[in-house]
């Protein structure tokens, strides 16, 4: 078995907020017709956590599940029981047309945490950071030149995901949003 | 900046997290066909001053593909709608129509 190490191995950066690589962290892509009984009880009963609606994220315990699209949904869990999980998510889905992959290796994290942390995303993303924005809900979107997604964790807290490769552009992106003398002080 | 929001995933799209689809609603001519279709086809596309119709996709958001009417010279959008359909909905239609009496389009009106 060899050895797992997220891309930036947990690098962080302080400037007007912290800037934070999240290190290994399970992702499960499940695609399916979200609506079907099936698929929802497969779902509860495999993470514990229901289906969320539209731009929905939604936790319990180490586990949480996002709402990627109409028929998507990104489900994060412990990256040690991410295959585990996707085999019971297969088993509990059966013969239903569905699509489960493991792809805790294939993406990246991120955290930008402090009191402005609104205004460091609002640099990058085309979003409305407003307090509209709030923790439960989750965003897909662009930060500069990459695709990401993003939630609140809490009122100072955002994680991103992206993908691996384009890991060191995000970090490098978001600690240049985040230097000190750069605050705007908007939100 | 044109805006839209995308009916898949409700949120408001600025056009840098949009693709352009170009022209809605354009029937497929393939093998069998008369030249004349296939060229139409192909090549055949309204370059309206007014009333429009095309296909975008949320690249950069849900990744889902939806139709769009707008207003070429003011930018205008009169609404979104599902990907799944031959035509516009009454409802678009109707929204034109408040705004731009006796708009025409290909064969919509
Ligand atoms: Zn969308």
């Amino acid at each position: 078995m060899s050895n797992s190490v997220s891309a930036l191995n947990g690098e962080n950066v302080k400037g007007f907020v912290q800037v934070s690589e999240l290190g290994l962290q399970g992702m499960i892509t499940l695609r399916a017709n979200l609506s079907t009984p099936k698929v929802k009880k497969a779902i509860k009963d495999v993470t514990g956590v229901l289906v969320p609606k539209m731009r929905q994220i939604l936790h319990d315990g180490d586990n949480s599940i996002g709402w990627m699209s109409p028929d998507e949904l990104l489900i994060l869990c412990p990256h040690s029981g991410a295959e585990a999980m996707v085999t019971a998510l297969n088993d509990a889905l059966g013969k239903t047309h569905a699509l489960v992959i493991n792809v805790s290796d294939a993406r990246a994290m991120f955290a930008v945490k402090g009191a402005d942390a609104r205004d460091a995303m609002a640099k990058l993303a085309p979003t409305d950071f407003g307090m509209g924005f709030q923790p439960g809900e989750i965003r897909r979107s662009r930060l500069a030149q990459v695709a990401g997604a993003f939630w609140m964790v809490d009122q100072e807290t955002f994680n991103v995901v992206c993908f691996r490769s384009v890991a060191r552009y995000m970090f490098d992106v978001l600690a240049v949003s985040a230097e000190k003398g750069g605050e705007v002080g908007y939100f | 900046m044109l805006i839209l929001d995308c009916p898949y995933c409700g949120t408001s799209a600025d056009e840098t997290e949009l693709s352009p689809g170009g022209e809605a609603h354009i029937k497929r001519y393939g093998p069998g066909s008369s030249d004349t279709d296939f060229e139409g086809y192909l090549f055949g596309r309204e370059n309206p001053k007014g009333v429009h119709f095309e296909r975008w996709r949320h690249a950069n958001g849900c990744g889902k593909w939806f139709h769009a009417a707008r207003c070429t010279m003011t930018l205008e959008v009169f609404g979104t709608y599902a990907a799944q359909t031959f035509e516009p909905p009454q409802e678009i239609k109707d929204k034109i129509s408040a705004k731009r009496p006796g708009w025409s389009w290909r064969d919509f009106s």
